[in-house]
C-alpha cells in the first residue's frame, strides 16, 4: 500500500542478494536506526531507558542467540540463563584480573568462554533430541547456577556473593559502573545489538544457516547428502551460547550493574524461550519482536492501573499480572503459533494488495 | 593423591563401615524417590495420552494443595474438602480442554509445550489470587512420628506416602492396560487421527486424561504439602520430576516409579557421601547429571518406547 515492489529491477547479483534490496526498505530501516541512535536517547527519560529500552536490547541479544539454536538449528535448549551467567561472570573475572583490558575485548573473550561451555553442554544433542535434549540443557542451567553460587573464585571471594561491574571507558566515555549514564549504556548496548544482529542475519542467510536448517528439518536426510551433524549442531550451540554470553555480560555491565546468581535462574531461560516462540522461530526480526513484547507487557501491566486511575493492592496486582501474562501467552499461541514475525509477513502481504483482498 | 582417595575410595569404606546408616540413607532415598514419582506420574499420563509435555503439572500440584487447604481452613471437613477439590480438578480439566487444547489440535509439540507453560503462569497467579500466597500447613491426620525398624529411623509419613504411591501406580497400571478407556488413551497417544478415525472421541479422552492427571496432582500435593507446607516452591518439584521422567521414559508408568526410586537413592547417596567434598547442595543438579548419563546409553529411558525415525 505504501510502495510497490513490482517494477523495481536489479541489475547485479549483489543488489539482488542484499538484505534490504528495495530502496524503500532501506529508507525505512535507516530511519529506524536514526531514530534509535539519535532521537531515542535524547527524548527518553531515565526510567524508559533503564526499565524498558536497555532490557529490551539485552533480551533481544539473548533471543537472537536462542533463536539461532532453537529456530534455525532445531535444538531445544533451556540453558540460556546458565550461558548468560557464564558470560557475566567471565567478563567480571577478565575485567578484575586485567584492569587495563578493553571492555569490548573482555565481552568478546567471555562470549568465547560461553561458547566453549555451550559446546560442552551441547554434546548430548548428538544422541538425544526434542524434550529429552531440553531436559539435558536444564542440567546445564542448574549446574551452572550452582557452580557460580558455590565456587567462590567466580565472585572473587566476596562474602556477599554478588558481583559488581567496575567502571570502564570507551574512547573516554564511561560506559559501565555506577557513574555511567543511562544514555551511554544504551548507546553501547545498541551498537552491540546492531552489529551482532547484522552478523546473525548474514550467518543464517549463508552456508552455515542453511546447514542448520537442513539439520532442523530432516537431520537424517541432511546427513545423507553430506551435512555433518556433529559439527553443525555443536557450531549452533557454540554460536548461540556466544550470543547468550554477550547478553549476560550486557546484563551485568549495562543493565543491572550488580548481579547475584538468582538473576540468571531458570525463569530467564523460560522468558527468552517465550520471546523466541512468540516472536517467531527461525526469524531474526521475530527475536526483536518477541523481546519487545515480553519486555513491554510486564511494564504495561504494572503501570496500567495507575494510568487508568484504579488503585489496587500490590499483591492483587502482582497475581493479576502473572495471570494475564500466562493468558496472553496462550492467546498468542492460539492466534498465531508461528509468532509475530509471521503476523508481520501476513500484514505486509495484505498491504501489498490493499485495498483489494487478493 | 589424597583427593583421589577421598573421591574414589573413602565413601565406599564409609558405606561398608556403617551399614545401618547406609541402609537408612538408601531407604530414605527410596521413600523420597516415591514422592518424586508421584509427581512424575502426572507428566507421564498426559504425555502418554496427548504427546504433550505438561509443564503445568507442578503448578497443578500446588493448585490442588492450595484448594484443599483453603477449603479446610474455611471449616470444611477433610473428607468433603477432598471430594470438592477432586471436583475442582475435573472442572479445571474441562476448561483446559475447551480453552487451550481444542484450538491447538494438531500443532507442533513445542507449541503445546509453550501453551502449558503459559497455563502454569496462569494457574499460579489464579491459585494465589483465590487462596492467598502465604505458607499453609496441611494436616490430614497422618502422623509424622519417627519409627524405628532394625536400627533404622524412618518417618511414618514417608511410609504412608510410599504406600499411597504404590497403590496409585497399581491402580493406574490396571486402568491403562485392562479397561477400554485405558486402551483408548493409548490409541490417542499413538496417533490422534487414527484414533479419531476409529471413533474414539478425542475431546472426552483429553478431559479424562487431564482429570486423572489432576487427581494424581492432588495426591502428590497432599503428600508434598503435608511434608513441607503448601507454598509456591511446591511447583518447583516439577523440575525434580524431569530427571525421573528421562530415566524411566516419558511414556511409561512403571518407568516413573523405577526412575523415581533410582533418582531418589542416587541423589541421597551422592549428597551424603560425595556432597561434602564439593561444597554440598549438589542435590539440585545431581539428578540431572545422572539422567544425562543414562540418556547417553539409552536415549529413550529405561522403559520408554524406542524412538523410530523415518526419513
Amino acid at each position: 500500500m505504501f510502495y510497490r515492489e513490482a517494477g523495481q529491477f536489479k541489475t547485479s547479483y549483489e543488489s539482488d542478494q542484499a538484505i534490504l534490496s528495495i530502496p524503500q526498505d532501506r529508507w525505512f530501516v535507516g530511519g529506524l536506526l536514526i531514530i534509535a541512535y539519535l532521537v531515542v536517547p535524547a527524548v527518553s527519560n531515565e526510567y524508559m531507558l533503564q526499565a524498558v529500552l536497555i532490557p529490551f536490547l539485552v533480551f533481544a541479544m539473548a533471543a537472537i542467540g536462542l533463536n539461532l539454536l532453537v529456530g534455525y538449528a532445531g535444538q531445544l535448549s533451556l540453558g540460556t540463563g546458565g550461558f548468560m551467567a557464564v558470560g557475566a561472570y567471565m567478563t567480571y573475572k577478565f575485567t578484575t584480573a586485567w584492569p587495563e583490558m578493553d571492555i569490548v575485548v573482555a565481552f568478546l573473550l567471555s562470549g568465547l568462554c560461553a561458547a566453549g561451555v555451550g559446546i560442552l553442554f551441547g554434546i548430548p544433542s548428538l544422541r538425544i533430541k526434542g524434550f529429552y535434549l531440553a531436559v539435558a540443557t536444564l542440567a546445564a542451567q542448574f549446574f551452572l547456577s550452582w557452580m557460580f553460587n558455590k565456587v567462590p573464585w567466580f565472585f572473587n571471594y566476596n562474602p556477599s556473593g554478588t558481583i559488581t561491574a567496575p567502571p570502564r571507558t570507551i574512547f573516554g566515555h564511561i560506559v559501565t559502573g555506577p557513574e555511567a549514564t543511562a544514555e551511554t549504556r544504551y548507546m553501547f548496548a545498541l551498537i552491540l545489538v546492531t552489529v551482532f544482529a547484522l552478523a546473525a542475519r548474514n550467518l543464517v542467510r549463508g552456508r552455515v544457516g542453511r546447514s542448520w536448517m537442513a539439520i532442523r528439518d530432516m537431520d537424517i536426510a541432511a546427513e545423507i547428502i553430506g551435512f555433518q551433524p556433529y559439527q553443525t549442531k555443536l557450531l549452533a550451540f557454540a554460536i548461540s551460547s556466544f550470543y547468550c554470553g554477550i547478553a549476560g555480560a550486557m546484563t551485568l555491565y549495562l543493565w543491572l550493574g550488580s548481579v547475584e546468581t538468582e538473576a540468571f535462574a531458570i525463569t530467564i531461560s523460560f522468558q527468552v524461550l517465550f520471546m523466541v516462540i512468540i516472536g517467531g522461530l527461525g526469524s531474526i526480526l521475530g527475536s526483536f519482536l518477541g523481546a519487545a513484547f515480553i519486555t513491554l507487557v510486564p511494564v504495561l501491566l504494572t503501570n496500567a492501573p495507575q494510568m487508568v486511575g484504579v488503585q489496587m493492592a500490590t499483591d492483587l496486582q502482582k497475581h493479576l499480572e502473572v495471570m494475564i501474562f500466562g493468558g496472553l501467552i496462550i492467546f498468542f499461541l492460539i492466534v498465531e503459533p508461528h509468532g509475530f514475525a509471521r503476523l508481520w509477513q501476513i500484514a505486509k502481504q495484505k498491504l501489498r494488495l490493499w485495498p483489494f483482498p487478493y | 593423591m589424597e583427593t583421589l582417595h577421598a573421591v574414589f575410595v573413602a565413601p565406599w569404606i564409609e558405606m561398608w563401615n556403617f551399614p545401618v546408616f547406609f541402609a537408612e540413607v538408601v531407604i530414605n532415598g527410596l521413600l523420597v524417590g516415591v514422592m518424586y514419582s508421584l509427581v512424575a506420574l502426572g507428566f507421564v499420563l498426559i504425555f502418554k495420552a496427548s504427546g504433550t509435555f505438561n509443564f503445568a503439572q507442578g503448578v497443578m500440584v500446588l493448585f490442588a494443595a492450595l484448594t484443599l487447604v483453603g477449603l479446610m481452613e474455611r471449616g470444611v471437613p477433610v473428607w468433603l474438602a477432598l471430594i470438592l477439590t477432586a471436583v475442582v480438578m475435573v472442572v479445571l480439566a474441562v476448561v483446559i480442554e475447551r480453552v487451550m487444547l481444542r484450538p491447538l489440535v494438531n500443532q507442533e509439540h513445542i507449541i503445546l509445550f509453550m501453551a502449558t507453560i503459559g497455563l502454569s503462569f496462569f494457574l499460579e497467579g489464579f491459585g494465589e489470587l483465590l487462596w492467598g500466597s502465604n505458607v499453609k500447613r496441611l494436616d490430614i491426620g497422618i502422623s509424622e512420628d519417627v519409627v524405628e525398624w532394625k536400627g533404622i529411623l524412618l518417618s511414618e509419613f514417608d511410609i504412608w506416602a510410599a504406600v499411597t504411591g504404590a497403590i496409585m501406580v497399581a491402580v493406574l497400571a490396571v486402568f491403562f492396560h485392562k479397561t477400554p478407556i485405558g486402551r483408548a488413551l493409548r490409541a490417542v497417544a499413538d496417533d490422534h487421527q487414527a484414533a479419531l478415525s476409529v471413533g474414539i472421541p478425542l475431546k472426552h479422552i483429553w478431559i479424562i486424561v487431564w482429570s486423572v492427571a489432576g487427581l494424581v496432582a492432588l495426591v502428590a500435593g497432599i503428600m508434598w504439602g503435608g511434608k513441607s507446607g503448601v507454598q509456591f516452591s511446591l511447583s518447583l518439584i516439577a523440575f525434580k520430576a524431569l530427571p525421573v521422567l528421562i530415566l524411566g521414559g516419558f511414556t511409561s508408568i512403571p518407568g516413573a516409579i523405577v526412575g523415581g526410586l533410582i533418582i531418589g537413592v542416587g541423589e541421597k547417596i551422592a549428597e551424603i557421601y560425595w556432597g561434602p567434598l564439593i561444597g554440598g547442595a549438589i542435590e539440585n543438579w545431581f539428578a540431572y547429571i545422572l539422567a544425562m548419563v543414562f540418556l547417553l546409553f539409552r536415549p529413550q529411558g529405561l522403559f520408554g518406547e524406542r524412538i523410530i525415525e523415518r526419513v
